[in-house]
């Protein structure tokens, strides 16, 4: 015991010191503008620091007890930087009792999780357990679409939520484009975002230019993004592994300063404003028509709400992301599914098995850019402004952490995903910049619990055996 | 065992030469290998017979070399197609030394994946499949019905829904043949799917190999370290040695060749006793 609390101790040490030195910079004084032509002054905040250095020494210590098997001396630690987090001891910001408490509750989380494991795998290898998760997960999925049809006209569909719907939802339809490409076919790609670029501009430039209307453009702009697919994917598709990351990272970058830099077409960074929305048979969501058109309150003889049009975008983003889902579903069931399942799994196995690797990647290299490209002439018609700054690469990478996060290939793994990466930090818009922070932690939380996604499950393509038969694994 | 039928060769390998970089991997090796039989090629370790495998499945593009393979499709120069066109058009199938199944993916999973090629037709390239056509339907059935077949042949019935990697090493064995078999294969490469099995999964492995020539009726290549195995059920043997072919012929010919003797060096004529 004694040997190895002095090197708990050392480790904690170390951890402490290190915080420390990072920290000072960037938490410890700040330069801030004395005003009436004084010049710069510092603003220290050595308090915040000596605190965040003490939680983080004893969340360390707390943590390699708990992973040493000493859980009751970890749950002590953590109880009492709850209660010293609650406490009305007065701390320089509010954030700061946060953060201790939050530490707190994340290590009496760990130090109890292996009890919690333990039984909920006990509880989960008992008949009635295994026959409760099936019926769960099968449940779960139907529960959770129902909630998303109905949202609308639940008390608490405001403007704000109906707002963070859209965008959650264009992000599991973009999580499951990418499902298609990383998930299934286990191709790496970091220039995701790129697609939906194309499938936004599509939409931007043929609507703005031509004048045609969404419903037209939708699936040209799919069709179009699934060429762009083809295209970059014919060469580089050869290439395994880092290389075809690399390759389309630089491609999602090419495509963007594309866009920045052929003013002639895209406008540059000014964007491309006054795209018109997509209408409902013909008949714009406005107060007043624009001339030769109707709006939809007219046509439904009900009264003008801006609200319709938040509802009208909801359901179009909830239909598409749908049939994006639908469509996965069913292509895993097909040869070609399979096939991509085999690639990611072995690519040399399938070469012997007369598979073409990369006409095989290529379908989903295209497929999986077609709904980007969906998806991307859906933002273009919501935000009815768009300029390349909304491709930028942290959007590939967003969606990349909802694939990954969700759990490899999982359909629902991406919705949970979705909801807890774009929701939560959404939700937390008041703790200003510290709600990246939320972000950081529910990634660090997700990969330490469950190192394989959310949603680990995989349920095969085709069975012999009725599934829950004593033949089924 | 049965006597070879006289027939043409279904595989010539003629002066196949491959070098990597200065090393000579394989030095003019010329042999040939029928159906209805089993040829074994054996050797000491990195005498080059992973190599000869690796370029008659279009894994390696041989430096010299013309390997012609005489199917029910037609007559293939292996070298000059595409690696997957090799299982794809000539039906030349293959293990690896090293198992390589879809370790996630189900038994019948992996079955069905080998039968890619049949299925992507039947399917319309997936259209009438996403369309559910009966057709399409008629032809996964069937090819679930040839897994299942194979299923039975290696005793994975029971198995079909559980991940290939979570079976026993043996079943992965024998679940890498079958599935190389659903291909409907004329040529199968085995390379050493012996390695590692216990004594009674080896004599299963000799019976399943057998039947595999006797009621398939395809060419079988086999690596093979195990000469118990190799003496018992090959009906031809090519010996190679740093590359070189030394010998050539049926076993108990090979078993006394004085040079196949030496180059088991360290090892005298009853080591290499069946
Ligand atoms: N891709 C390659 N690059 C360079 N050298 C190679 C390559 N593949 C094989 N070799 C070399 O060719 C020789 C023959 O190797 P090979 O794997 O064919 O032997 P083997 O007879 O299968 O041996 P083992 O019984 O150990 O499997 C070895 O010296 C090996 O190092
Ligand atoms: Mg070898």
């Amino acid at each position: 015991m004694g040997p190895r609390l002095a090197l708990m101790l050392k480790d904690a040490g170390l951890t402490a010191f290190v915080a420390a030195a990072l920290g000072i910079f960037i938490v410890g004084f700040r330069t801030v503008d004395l005003g009436g032509g004084k010049g710069l002054g510092f603003d220290y905040h050595l308090v915040d620091l000596a605190v965040a250095v003490v939680v983080i020494f004893i969340g360390r210590l707390g943590l390699s007890m708990a992973a040493n098997g000493l859980r009751w001396p970890a749950i002590v630690l953590g109880v009492a930087m709850i209660v010293a987090g609650a406490s009305p001891m007065k701390l320089p910001s509010g954030f700061l009792h946060w953060f201790v408490a939050l530490g707190g509750v994340l290590l009496v989380i760990r130090a109890i999780w292996p009890w919690a494991n333990d039984a909920i795998g006990a509880v989960s290898r008992t008949p009635s357990g295994v026959a409760l998760g099936k019926a769960g997960s099968k449940w779960f999925g139907w529960l959770l679409l129902a909630a998303a049809v109905l949202m609308p006209f639940s008390p608490f569909a405001d403007q704000k939520t109906m707002d963070l719907g859209v965008l959650i939802l264009t992000y599991v339809m973009l999580g499951w484009g990418l499902n298609i490409v990383v998930g299934l076919a286990g191709l790496l790609d970091l220039g995701y975002v790129a697609f939906y670029a194309v499938g936004a501009y599509a939409y931007a430039l043929l609507s703005t230019q031509y004048g045609l209307g969404f419903w037209t453009v939708l699936p040209l702009a799919g069709m179009m993004a699934a060429l762009f697919g083809i295209m970059l994917g014919f060469p580089v598709l050869r290439l395994r592994g880092d290389y075809l990351a690399i390759v389309t990272l630089g491609f999602g970058e090419i495509i963007r300063l594309v866009l920045l830099n052929w003013f002639d077409l895209t406008n540059g960074p000014a964007g491309i404003g006054s795209i018109p929305g997509p209408t409902l048979f013909g008949a714009v969501f406005a107060e007043t028509p624009p001339p030769g058109k109707q709006t939809v309150s007219e046509m439904l003889g009900i009264a003008f709400n801006g609200n319709h049009r938040l509802i009208f975008l909801y359901y179009i983003i909830l239909g598409l992301a749908l049939i994006t889902n639908l469509f996965t579903q069913r292509m895993r069931r097909l040869p070609v599914g399979r096939a991509w399942e085999a690639l990611r799994e072995d690519e040399t196995a399938c070469q012997a098995l007369g598979i073409n690797p990369t006409n095989t990647k290529l379908t989903a290299f295209a497929i999986g850019a077609m709904f980007a490209g969906f998806a991307g002439s859906f933002f273009a018609a919501k935000q009815r402004f768009i300029s390349p700054e909304s491709f930028v690469f942290i959007e590939s990478a967003i969606i990349l952490a909802i694939v990954v996060l969700g759990g490899m290939g999982s359909q629902i793994g991406v919705v949970l995903a979705a909801v807890l990466l774009i929701g939560l930090p959404e939700w937390f818009r008041d703790l200003g910049n510290y709600r990246m922070l939320a972000f950081g932690l529910a990634m660090v939380l997700i990969m330490v619990f469950k190192p394989r996604g959310l949603v680990s499950h995989r349920e095969p393509s085709i069975r012999l055996h009725p599934a829950g038969s004593g033949g089924g694994g | 065992m049965t006597a070879p039928q006289v027939t043409e060769p279904l595989i010539e390998v003629e002066h196949l030469t491959m070098r990597f970089g200065g090393l000579v991997a394989i030095d003019d090796v010329s042999f040939t290998a029928r159906s209805h039989s089993i040829t074994a090629v054996i050797g000491p370790n990195g005498a080059g017979k992973t190599t000869v495998f690796n370029c008659i499945t279009g894994f390696y593009k041989p430096t010299i070399g013309r390997l012609t393979l005489r199917g029910a499709g037609g007559e293939f120069l292996l070298e000059r197609m595409r690696g997957h066109e090799i299982g794809q058009k000539a039906r030349v199938a293959r293990t690896f030394q090293n198992i390589r199944l879809f370790p996630g993916m189900t038994v019948l999973e992996n079955l069905m994946v080998a039968q890619h090629n049949k299925l992507m037709r039947a399917s319309g390239w997936s259209l009438l499949g996403l369309l559910g056509a009966a057709s399409f339907q008629r032809a996964e059935a069937a090819a679930v019905e040839l897994a299942r077949l194979w299923l039975e042949r290696i005793g994975l019935v029971a198995d079909a829904d559980r991940p290939a990697g979570e079976l026993p090493y043996g079943a992965q064995r024998r679940l890498e043949i079958a599935r190389a078999m659903c291909t409907e294969p004329v040529l199968l490469c085995l390379d050493e799917p012996a390695a590692g099995l216990n004594p009674r999964e080896s004599a299963e492995l000799n019976q399943l190999l057998v039947s595999i020539r006797d009621r398939d009726g395809i060419g079988v290549l086999l690596i093979e370290h195990d000469m118990s195995v190799v003496m018992n059920i090959s009906d031809h043997i090519v010996v190679l040695d740093y590359g070189r072919k030394i010998a050539e012929g049926d076993p108990l010919a090979v078993r006394s060749d004085p040079a196949v003797i030496r180059a088991y060096l360290g090892t005298d004529e009853e080591a290499i006793d069946g």
